[in-house]
Order: C-alpha cells, then sequence, then structure tokens
C-alpha cells in the first residue's frame, strides 16, 4: 500500500471531522457515539500501524513506506518510517484506544474531548513520520493547540496557569527550532530530512559579538533544536512546565502526555541533533550527560516529597526522561539502544501509572498520598497491579524499565563512568520514593472511613490495563522485539556519528598541520 | 498620449467617477435612505475593479510620464486592497444601520479612500504617492468619526486628524528634501541620481522623513500613538476596515518607495525598517497583554503585525517583498474574520467590547467559538494555520537576507504575542460562566468568521496559490 503512512496518520483526523461535522447534541446516546467513533478510530489506526510493523524490514536502514507530494514552498509532503521511528508510531497507535477508554466517564464536552484526541493522535502520529522539516515543525507545534485544550478545558482546579505554562514554555522552545530550521533551509536549499542527513553542515568557528563560536553554525543550531527538544523532554532545568501540566490534566491528558508526547523530545535528539550536528552533538555531550545526571538525581530527590499522586510520577517521569538523555548523548549502540527502549517502556509504564492514579481518582476525587492507605484490603487486584508498575517504574528485572535503564548505563559508563555513577544512585532514590508511594497508598490497615466503600477496579479499568501489563512484562523479558527493530538504523546512525567525528578530527588536524 | 494614460488608469478613474456619480444621486436622491442600495453597488464595483485588476496579470505600463506605474505589484495590492474593502464594508453595514450611522456619504467615503489607496501603490513619483495619500487619509478622518454624536467617535477623528497631519507633514518635507537632492519628484529619477552620484546627506534625510511619516500610516512603533485610541473610538465597521485596506497600501507604498527610489541603497533604509519592525513587534506584543477592549487589543495586535510584515521589507530583497505580500493578504483576511466576529458581539441589543464579555461563549455558539479559535492561533502563528506560513515567509526572507537577529526578535515576540491570543481563547473555553452576550442570528458576519477561519486551516494545502502571485508581484518591484 503506498499510502499506507498517510492512512494511519488521517484516519483519526478524518474521525474527528465526520465527529464535528455529524455529531449533534449532548445527550447520553450521542456521547456514547462520540466515544464509539473514536475508540473504533483509534482501534482501525492500530489495525493499519499492525500491518506497517509487519511490512517493515528491520535491516533496511533507509526510510521505508516513503510517500512524497509537492507542497508549497519548494517544501514537500514527504512521509516515511525508519527503525527508529516506526516504534514510536506503534506506540502512539496503540497507546491512543486505551486513552480513549480512559475517558469514558467523562460526561463534560464529550464530542469536543474525542475531537481533541484524536486530532492530537494525527499531529502525534506526524511528528514521528513526517520526513520534511517543515511538515515535521507543524505536526510539532501544532500539537499544543489540542493539548493546551485538554488541560485547560477538562483539567483540574488549577488548569488555566498550567495550560498557559504549559503552551507558552514549549512554544518559546519551539520558534527557535523554527529559526534554526530556516537557517538550514537557506543553508542546505531544502527541507527534506533524507538529504540533510547527508547534508554537512559548517563546523568552522566564527566569532559573534565578541564569543568565539566553536563549532560554527552546527552548534548554533544545535542549541536551538536543544532549546525546543529539551523543554519538550523535558531535562532539567526546564522541567517545571510538566508537574504542572500533569497534574492538571485529566487522566486521559497524563497518559498521552506521559506515555507518547515527551517521547518528541527524544525523537527529536535522535532524528536531528545527533545525526545531523555530530560535532556539536559531541561537543555539548558532557553537558547533556551531566544535565541528565542532575536530573535523575534531583527530579528523584523531589520526587520524594511530593504528597500529591500525580506530581509524584510527573517528577519521576522526568528523572527516567533523564535516563534517555543520557542514553543518547553516549551516542554508542547500547546507549541509543536503551534510550529508544527506555522510551518506549516508559510510554507503557508512566501511561499505566497514570491510569491507575486515575482508577483511585475517579472513586474518590482527590490524589493526594495522605487520603489513601490499605487498598490492599478492599482492591487486591488494584493492589497487585499497582505494585507491578511500580516495580517497573523503579527499573525491577523481569520489567521493561530494568532493560532500558541498564542498556542506557551499558553506554553511558564506556562515555563517562562519573555520570554513571552518579545517575545509578538515582536508581536507588527511585526505589525510594515508588515504593514509599506504594507502601503509603497501598499497604497498611484500611483506617480511613471513606475508604471502607472503595470498590475494586472493574472490568473496564481491568480492560485497559491489561495490555500495558503485558508490553511491560514481554518487553521485560524478551527484550529482543524492540532491539531488533531498532538495532540496524541505530546502528547506521551510530556508525554516521563516529564517522562525521573522525572526518572532524581528520580535518582540524589538517588544518593544524 | 492621453488617451493611452488614461486607459492605465482606469480603474482608479471608473471607482472615482463612480464615487462621484453616487454623490449626486444621494444628495439629489432620497439621501439616508439610499445609503444601502449605493453601499451595495460600491461594493460590487470594487469586486469587479478587483477582479479586473487581477486579470491584468503581468503586464507593466506606465502613465503619465512615470507618474503612474501599473505593473504586477500594483495589481497584487489593488487586488488584495480592493476585495477587503468590499468585504469590509458589507460585513459592517447591518451594524452601521442598527447604530443609525449608515449615511449615505459612507460607502462614498470608502471608495474614495480606496481610490487614494490605488494610486498610492501605482504611485512612480512623489507628487502622485502625496496625491493618493492625503485622498485617501482626508476620507478616513471623516470615516472616523462617522458617529458625530459620540464623543469617543470624534475624538478618535480629531487624534487621528492631527497626528496624521503632521505626519503628512512630515512625508511632505522629506519628499521637498528628496526633490532638492535629487532634481526630479520621479521614483525612477531619484534612483538614478543615486546610482549615479551616491547617496547625499539630504537624500537621506529624506528618506528618513518620508519613512516617518509612512510608518505613520502603517502604525508602526514609534509613530503608533493614535492607533488604540482610534480604533476604540471609531465606529467598529470604520475600526475592521482602518486594520485591513489602508495598511495594505502603506506597506506596499513602502515597499514601492524603498526600491524604486532607493533600491540602489538598500543599507540605508534596511537600519530604519529594521528597527521599526523589532520595535513594532515587541510594542504590540507587550502592550495588548493589559488590554480589556477587544478592540485596543486588536489595535495592539496589528500594531505587531506590522512589525511581521515590516521583518520582510527590511530584509531587502525579492523574497522579501514576496513575504510582506504574502504577511498582508494573510494580515488581512485573519482580520476581516476577527472582525465579522467583533460586529456580532453584543448584549441587550448593545455592541460590547470587553474580552471579559466572551466567558463561556463556546457554550452558547460553539461554532464560532471555533471559528474564533482558530484565527487567534493563526493570528498566534501556531501551525497548520495559515498565520503560521505567513511568519514563515517573513523569517525566512530575514534569515535568507544575512539577518537572523531579527528573526529571533520575531519569534520571541511571538511567544509574548501569544498569550493575549490565549486569552481570548481562555475566556471563550475555560472562563467564568457570566452573563451571556445575545445570540444575535448575523448571516454575513458569521459566514465571514468560518470562511475565514476555514481558510486558515484548508490554506496549509497550498496558500490558495497566493504565493506564486506574491512572487510575481515581487519581481516586478524588485529589478
Amino acid at each position: 500500500m503506498l499510502n499506507l503512512l498517510s492512512i494511519i496518520t488521517f484516519t483519526p483526523a478524518i474521525a474527528a471531522a465526520i465527529l464535528a461535522i455529524f455529531l449533534r447534541g449532548e445527550d447520553e446516546a450521542a456521547q456514547s457515539n462520540a466515544k464509539w467513533v473514536a475508540l473504533v478510530a483509534t482501534l482501525a489506526t492500530f489495525a493499519a500501524s499492525l500491518i506497517l510493523l509487519v511490512g517493515f524490514d528491520p535491516q533496511d536502514t533507509g526510510f521505508q513506506f516513503v510517500e512524497e507530494h509537492e507542497w508549497i514552498m519548494g517544501f514537500t509532503y514527504k512521509m516515511g518510517v525508519d527503525g527508529i521511528s516506526i516504534l514510536f508510531v506503534m506506540l502512539t497507535t496503540f497507546l491512543m484506544p486505551i486513552t480513549i477508554g480512559a475517558c469514558w466517564n467523562v460526561t463534560h464536552r464529550v464530542k469536543e474531548y474525542m475531537i481533541a484526541f484524536l486530532l492530537l493522535e494525527t499531529l502525534m502520529i506526524g511528528v514521528f513520520t513526517a520526513l520534511d522539516l517543515v511538515l515535521f515543525y507543524l505536526f510539532f507545534e501544532a500539537g499544543l493547540i489540542p493539548m493546551f485544550l485538554i488541560i485547560g478545558i477538562w483539567g483540574g482546579k488549577d488548569r488555566i496557569y498550567a495550560a498557559f505554562k504549559f503552551f507558552l514554555y514549549t512554544f518559546l522552545g519551539s520558534v527557535l527550532m523554527l529559526v534554526a530550521m530556516i537557517a538550514m533551509y537557506v543553508d542546505a536549499g531544502t527541507t527534506d530530512i533524507p538529504t540533510l542527513l547527508q547534508h554537512q553542515f559548517s563546523t568552522e568557528a566564527f566569532s559573534l559579538a565578541g564569543w568565539q563560536i566553536i563549532g560554527g553554525m552546527q552548534t548554533l543550531l544545535w542549541l536551538a533544536f536543544f532549546a525546543s527538544f529539551a523543554v519538550k523532554m523535558p531535562m532539567w532545568p526546564v522541567h517545571t512546565w510538566l508537574p504542572d501540566a500533569h497534574v492538571q490534566a485529566p487522566t486521559a491528558g497524563s497518559v498521552i502526555l506521559a506515555a507518547v508526547l515527551l517521547k518528541m523530545g527524544g525523537y527529536g535528539f535522535l532524528r536531528f541533533s545527533l545525526p545531523m550536528f555530530p560535532v556539536a552533538s559531541d561537543i555539548f555531550a558532557p553537558l547533556v550527560l551531566w544535565l541528565s545526571a542532575i536530573a535523575i538525581v534531583y527530579t528523584s530527590l523531589v520526587a520524594l516529597m511530593q504528597e500529591d499522586m500525580k506530581k509524584l510520577i510527573a517528577y519521576s517521569s522526568v528523572a527516567h526522561m533523564g535516563f534517555v538523555t543520557m542514553g543518547i548523548f553516549a551516542a554508542n549502540q547500547q546507549g541509543l539502544d536503551g534510550a529508544i527502549f527506555q522510551m518506549i517502556s516508559h510510554g507503557f509504564i508512566s501511561g499505566a501509572l497514570f491510569l491507575a492514579v486515575g482508577v483511585i481518582y475517579d472513586r474518590m476525587h482527590t490524589r493526594e498520598i495522605v487520603a489513601y492507605g490499605g487498598l490492599i484490603n478492599r482492591m487486591p487486584i488494584y493492589a497487585a497491579v499497582f505494585l507491578l508498575f511500580t516495580m517497573a517504574n523503579v527499573g525491577l528485572p523481569g520489567t521493561s524499565g530494568f532493560v532500558g535503564e541498564f542498556l542506557t548505563f551499558m553506554g553511558v559508563f564506556q562515555v563517562n563512568t562519573w555520570v554513571a555513577f552518579f545517575a545509578a544512585t538515582g536508581v536507588i532514590l527511585s526505589a525510594g520514593y515508588a515504593l514509599w508511594l506504594f507502601r503509603r497508598v497501598v499497604m497498611g490497615e484500611l483506617i480511613k472511613e471513606s475508604l471502607k466503600g472503595i470498590k475494586d477496579m472493574d472490568r473496564r479499568e481491568k480492560l485497559l490495563i491489561a495490555p500495558l501489563v503485558a508490553m511491560t512484562l514481554i518487553l521485560g523479558v524478551y527484550p529482543a522485539l524492540v532491539t531488533d527493530i531498532i538495532g540496524p538504523s541505530v546502528s547506521a546512525l551510530v556508525d554516521g556519528h563516529t564517522l562525521a567525528l573522525q572526518a572532524h578530527e581528520a580535518a582540524s588536524q589538517l588544518v593544524q598541520n | 498620449m492621453i488617451g493611452a494614460d488614461l486607459y492605465t488608469a482606469l480603474p482608479e478613474i471608473v471607482l472615482a467617477l463612480f464615487a462621484m456619480a453616487a454623490l449626486m444621486v444621494g444628495v439629489y436622491g432620497s439621501k439616508d435612505k439610499l445609503a444601502e442600495p449605493i453601499l451595495w453597488a460600491t461594493a460590487g464595483m470594487m469586486v469587479l475593479l478587483g477582479l479586473y485588476a487581477g486579470s491584468m496579470g503581468l503586464e507593466a505600463t506606465t502613465a503619465f510620464n512615470g507618474m503612474y506605474i501599473s505593473d504586477a505589484f500594483a495589481h497584487f495590492s489593488k487586488m488584495v486592497i480592493l476585495f477587503a474593502a468590499a468585504v469590509v464594508m458589507v460585513m459592517g453595514q447591518s451594524y452601521m444601520s442598527a447604530a443609525g450611522l449608515l449615511r449615505f456619504e459612507y460607502p462614498i467615503l470608502i471608495a474614495l479612500s480606496v481610490v487614494g489607496m490605488m494610486l498610492m501603490v501605482s504611485s512612480g513619483d512623489l507628487i502622485a504617492m502625496y496625491l493618493g495619500l492625503e485622498l485617501q487619509s482626508l476620507a478616513l478622518y471623516v470615516v472616523a468619526t462617522m458617529n458625530r454624536d459620540s464623543l469617543r467617535s470624534t475624538e478618535a477623528g480629531l487624534k487621528y486628524f492631527i497626528l496624521g497631519a503632521l505626519a503628512s507633514g512630515l512625508l511632505l518635507y522629506g519628499a521637498s528634501l528628496a526633490y532638492g537632492y535629487s532634481g526630479t519628484t520621479l521614483f525612477a529619477g531619484i534612483i538614478s541620481t543615486i546610482s549615479e552620484d551616491g547617496m547625499s546627506l539630504g537624500l537621506l534625510m529624506g528618506l528618513a522623513f518620508m519613512l516617518a511619516g509612512l510608518a505613520f500610516k502603517v502604525s508602526a512603533v514609534p509613530f503608533h500613538m493614535w492607533t488604540p485610541d482610534v480604533y476604540e473610538g471609531a465606529p467598529t465597521p470604520v475600526t475592521a476596515f482602518f486594520a485591513t485596506a489602508p495598511k495594505v497600501a502603506a506597506m506596499a507604498l513602502i515597499a514601492r518607495v524603498v526600491h524604486e527610489a532607493f533600491g540602489a541603497v538598500p543599507g540605508d533604509w534596511m537600519q530604519i525598517i529594521a528597527f521599526l519592525a523589532t520595535a513594532s513587534m515587541f510594542l504590540g506584543a507587550i502592550a495588548a497583554i493589559g488590554q480589556r477592549n477587544i478592540k485596543r487589543l486588536m489595535a495592539y495586535s496589528s500594531i505587531s503585525h506590522m512589525g511581521f510584515a515590516f521583518v520582510g521589507l527590511a530584509a531587502g530583497t525579492e523574497q522579501g517583498v514576496q513575504a510582506m505580500l504574502v504577511y498582508m493578504a494573510i494580515y488581512v483576511t485573519m482580520n476581516i474574520g476577527v472582525f465579522a466576529f467583533i460586529l456580532t458581539m453584543s448584549r441587550d441589543g448593545k455592541p460590547v467590547t470587553d474580552i471579559d464579555s466572551l466567558g463561556q461563549y463556546s457554550k452558547a455558539e460553539p461554532l464560532r467559538a471555533l471559528a474564533l479559535l482558530i484565527l487567534m492561533f493563526s493570528l498566534a502563528g501556531v501551525p497548520p494555520l495559515v498565520g503560521f506560513f505567513g511568519k514563515f515567509y517573513v523569517l525566512w526572507a530575514a534569515v535568507e537576507a544575512g539577518m537572523t537577529w531579527l528573526a529571533v526578535a520575531g519569534v520571541v515576540a511571538s511567544v509574548i504575542g501569544a498569550f493575549y491570543y490565549l486569552r481570548i481563547v481562555y475566556y471563550m473555553y475555560f472562563g467564568e460562566e457570566i452573563e451571556p452576550m445575545d445570540t444575535v442570528r448575523a448571516p454575513v458576519q458569521a459566514t465571514l468568521l468560518v470562511v475565514s477561519a476555514a481558510i486558515m486551516v484548508l490554506g496549509v494545502i497550498n496558500l490558495f496559490g497566493i504565493e506564486g502571485l506574491a512572487a510575481l508581484a515581487a519581481e516586478a518591484l524588485v529589478k
């Protein structure tokens, strides 16, 4: 199928358009219709993406399923996937039906809610499949609009502050990337990503306002992209929008934010920063590694002190994203494999954790940790699920969380032992906050009056969380499922990176002689 | 050949004659009862002339010894001006009737000011430029005070007149300097003097004064002070008009002057324009944050947008002019949509303009709220809406011309500006529930609102081909 990627990308958008145009009314029937349309559309998208996965050849390190059409200003509408992006597409399409299921109990403006999520899915898939700079930027930025509305309309008490902060923070990061993209377009004369991957951006040092810029144009471009992706990731110290956004977002919004939207930053590093600006990446690698180590330790410590469950998980997300940036900028096979694996696995685990918080929030309407305790007495299944994901979050062997952390450690250890050492202390801290959370919420005697009548997970909730349990365990036991697909593309990326650095080294040697 | 000259300037002549004929009909006919038919006839006339201007395509001729230029650039600008003026007039009609302001002079004055604008974009000479500019301005001063009984409206008109007269004075002074130091009023003559004898100090002063006068007309910082007051005071349809056609005309005239008369020394004016651009973008973005009145807010928004259009011009290249034209066309489309919405804002039959009154508007009017949401995001320059492409074009032109710092300043300003556009969305969707506004039927306004929002979304496919037209227009101007 020639247009498979377009079909996958735009199926949700078409469903959203159908909802917007044909569905009238706010009664119960209309609401349930909206939910079913959204569910069917996301399931159909997932089915289509399975065809993509089956037809994908991991040994081919180039872009596959490529489609290309003329667009304005010499840009192209070009889509394609390679070993790095395909799993992100799969992650998105896999999680969307679960997300839709997670908002089954929403009664406020259901139609608009579904439309927002469906549009968001289109935009997220578009980010991972776009092979044109401007097209990528379009999808990347446009995702802010539905997420802004999701937080702002359906969010919690301080939703307005959180929505504005989310939007403006990420917008500021991204516009600098836009200027860099324009500069790349002017320099290379094209916005085609495969061509740009071959293009060598100048590394000749020059002085700017009295500063000597080592690495020249690459450095400036790298910094501009970094501004965008670091905010999106989010990396310490520009992570502060995330806890606010997570706490205020509705459950489904948190799930998608943690599971997919954060991965856009990591994907951006893999697609742009590392392969397109290898010299600048090399210059800044120590900085990123140290920032990651700080992120892991610092946000883990902050997580320890949280009283709000969602905030705790949000901080733990920042810490886990620290492993991702650390792995990426270790720039070797293990590091990159680990980073991608960690992103996929974090998609399942954090999604599941937010779902789990949603389950008790729906019952008690509070996220305060102190409001709970002893849930195991009345909610055994919930306790088991929560335990599994707590362990996965800690990185217990046998769960997917372990593989990602282990691989990134292996990668970083070869590059910078000290960073690996500090980051490893973060693992202990993460065990600390995760287990303490579990202890305070689930274990102990059930003494609170308000909890006496709480019910265990119902069928819908079990159904939603079951695929996530399965994926976490399967990937934990058999990680080759992921690494076989990403391996060849990653190794091509690493080879390209090494070659570019060697060439640069040789060139600067030549200049010195 | 006077016949050929007249034929070249046919659109202006036809519209001027039409305005005079309409005036006669109005005066000797039944006065204000005729206002509505005259308005529709004027709008129809403008659309026809717009189509005619469009059909002239790439033809390039001059008339009246080079005082009047008819080229692709002029045709493109005229098309935008005429369509915008026609649409704005039609959409304001019901508001003007309801407020008892629909006098028969209104469409005629608008028509005359449009003649002035058309002359501005076609001028090839300092005198022609000044004639066009004054015809446009004088008509607009009167239109601003259309609501004679309102203190605000008369204040707006007076303020506009006094400051406008000052700006005209500056412009005229600059023009006389330019004439004095080059010995000719023709743009073509000035540029050949510069290429032969170089740029003299007198010419530089002339250029600076002229740019100052013109910057007033596009309300660029630091000549913007009149804008919020006039926008607020004038009746909303008039404000809508101020925000659209005259801005295009003045911007096109600036492009014409700097490229046709001073194209040989781009370095001299690029700095001035880059300064105007930066100052306008930032002041427009920051000052709008505190505004509670949507018309004042749109005034600052237009200041900021003019800054962005200047970013394109500051590049001093063909791409820059193309970017500016695309930007202006998109800007006009967005503003028509937003003002169509503002025209429908009323409570208890009276127009309201505070943004608080938008509270939970999305519940009362989901479709209109959605359209306004799209327009707001488009004004903020968020992709995939067309407003983003306007910004992309000007930034691209700036980076291409080596002015990356200007592009960076532009994007930072756009983030600041995004805040107040988001706030309108916030009131409509997340705001407090308040006493709702009237549900007015307003089919014309609602249609325009929705159509302009739809353009913002669908334009992502190919920008409706405007890019190619603007490229041809820019090519005609920058040789």
